[in-house]
């Protein structure tokens, strides 16, 4: 019913458009005419100038500036590109400290979204009320950015990486519980059916029939939100909660960007590591 | 059944593979366990948790939905109109960096290099970006434009790279045996196949740059996020819930719509 609306909507919005822009009548060889809907290219590309134009003017671009100032983020980046390895001393402890945060996070994180996930798909759980509400419940959690989540447990928890670890714990938890659910959708319910009309009950029947068809996807979604999690823990100790973002807000303040270079250096070598560990990793699960 | 029980029973174990990946993981977590301590719940913490509770039920309404520049639908509006140019320019300049990071375009070499600078851009964090830029531009939405166009081109010349890679290049042969000139390859040859998927990826940039937006008004680039980081430590608890409000509203609602537009470019 719901399906039927939608395409009588999208209908008459067509329809209102080929009543603004007629159709243009093709004459085809043997005699018969067929009607050949104006493209819709122009009116879309005519929304997003005069979007690109109210957004430029609403945010204040401004080209000149770019040209006459420029030279100065060369400058920056040349400095960065020559980074102070003396520095890298100070650099080792809170690098392990943004991976330990990182790993934690993942893991706590994709453990909790497990039963959330399986709680949120629809054909195994069958009461719509419910899979509405955990839904809502995940996009809303989701929807936080890592840094506003981080700076209100660092409130709560005081300045730390545990601050850090609860921000990335409730991160991993929404986007792995989101990938989770829509893969367990797509999942061979029939040895789940097998099992039920055995006379398994429902966790019995999921975790051996549904479990192992979801892990292997399930593991290379933790995996991957790792990789994600690496790069976002590395920024959280701009809001207090630990790890590298500490260095970095320190060392831009004090201007001091060769020091900036060598962070930024060992973040970029540990998630280069990282990924390519990972990518392997997935690509053996999959 | 007997067969059944046989290839049961002589199913392959390799329990020492399941012991050292139990181990090794043991060890990280082990490892990283060791260093991130629980040190209770800060002295006004609990006060802080149900202030946020409290403020997100009652949101201070002449903020939510005022016209003033410093309230809510400002903000988001120019929110929104940093990811949306952020997300054009990137759009735009990753065409290049993708192009010349295709094998099955430029040399290996090449792409080789354009291909570790692309990861290059896309370590650095959006908010290091950011706080480079301000240098030059000065705080305020301007610097949010900038450092979003340039953070976007990691992330979207690696999804144009394997839509690029993917290209089906005999047609291109039988539009040279019709005697085609080369811009007329492009046109019809080449563009047809990217666009859709090149359209599908700027969406689902957008949609991560409004959430990215949100988070560089923190180091001052425009946007919700410097009032609200203020107001939270401020802990003006009804002004953060107002701000919170209208961001999860918003990214909600574009969320959804990027999810729909882009479902119909996939299926036509």
């Amino acid at each position: 019913m719901a399906l039927r609306k939608k395409t009588g909507a999208t209908e008459a919005r067509e329809k209102l458009f080929d009543r603004v822009f007629k159709p243009q009548e093709m004459l085809l060889p043997n005699g018969h005419s067929v009607m050949r809907p104006r493209s819709r290219l122009p009116l879309i590309w005519g929304v997003i100038l005069i979007a690109i134009a109210w957004a430029l003017w609403f945010t204040g671009f401004d080209v000149s500036i770019l040209i006459e100032r420029g030279y100065q983020f060369g400058v920056i980046l040349k400095r960065v590109f020559t980074p102070d390895m003396s520095y890298l001393d100070k650099v080792w402890s809170p690098l392990f400290d943004t991976i330990k945060m990182s790993v934690i996070g993942s893991v706590l994180g994709s453990t909790l979204a497990l039963p959330f996930a399986v709680l949120a798909s629809t054909n195994i759980n069958k009461s719509r009320g419910v899979v509405a509400v955990l839904r809502v419940v995940l996009n809303i959690v989701r929807t936080l950015p890592t840094l506003v989540i981080a700076s209100i447990f660092a409130l709560i928890f005081g300045l730390g990486t545990f601050a850090g670890t609860v921000a990335i714990t409730v991160f991993t938890f929404g986007i792995v519980a989101k990938m989770l659910y829509e893969s367990i959708e797509t999942i061979d319910m029939g040895p789940f059916e097998a099992m039920e009309s055995l006379g398994a009950n429902k966790f019995r029947a999921f975790w051996s029939a549904c479990f192992p068809q979801i892990l292997p996807t399930y593991l290379s979604q933790c995996l991957y939100s790792f990789e994600i999690n690496v790069r976002a823990a590395a920024i959280l100790g701009y809001v207090g909660a630990g790890g590298l973002g500490i260095l970095i807000n320190e060392r831009i303040g004090w201007r001091d960007y060769e020091s900036l270079g060598t962070v930024l250096l060992t973040l970029f070598v540990v998630v280069l590591i990282i990924e390519n560990l990972s990518q392997y990793l997935r690509s053996k699960l999959s | 059944m007997n067969n059944v029980l046989e290839a049961y029973q002589s199913r392959p174990r390799r329990w020492w593979k399941t012991l050292l990946v139990t181990i090794i993981v043991a060890i990280i977590l082990a490892w990283s366990g060791s260093s991130i301590e629980f040190e209770g719940i800060a002295s006004k913490g609990s006060e802080v948790a149900y202030g946020i509770v409290h403020g997100i039920a009652n949101p201070d309404l002449d903020l939510l939905f005022g016209t003033k520049n410093t309230d809510v639908p400002y903000l988001l509006l120019e929110t929104v109109a940093i990811a949306f140019l952020g997300t054009i320019f990137g759009g735009i300049l990753a065409v290049p960096f993708s192009f010349l990071a295709s094998g099955n375009i430029v040399p290996k070499p090449v792409a080789f290099v354009v291909r570790a600078l692309i990861l290059l851009i896309r370590t650095i964090p959006s908010l290091v970006w950011a706080l480079v830029w301000i240098r030059v531009t000065g705080p305020g939405a301007f610097c949010g434009v900038v450092t979003q166009s340039i953070c976007s081109i990691g992330m979207i010349s690696k999804m144009y790279i394997t839509a690029i890679e993917d290209l089906d290049t005999r047609i291109l042969e039988s539009m040279d045996a019709a005697g085609l000139t080369a811009f007329q390859k492009i046109r019809y040859g080449v563009l047809p196949q990217l666009t859709a998927n090149f359209t599908s990826t700027i969406i689902y940039r957008f949609d991560i740059n409004i959430k990215d937006a949100t988070t560089l008004g923190i180091v001052g680039a425009g946007g919700i996020g410097a009032s609200l980081v203020q107001c939270i430590s401020s802990r003006r608890w009804s002004m953060v819930g107002a701000f919170l409000c209208g961001m999860i509203v918003l990214m909600l609602v574009i969320e959804f719509a990027s999810t729909r537009i882009r479902r119909r470019l996939a299926h036509g």
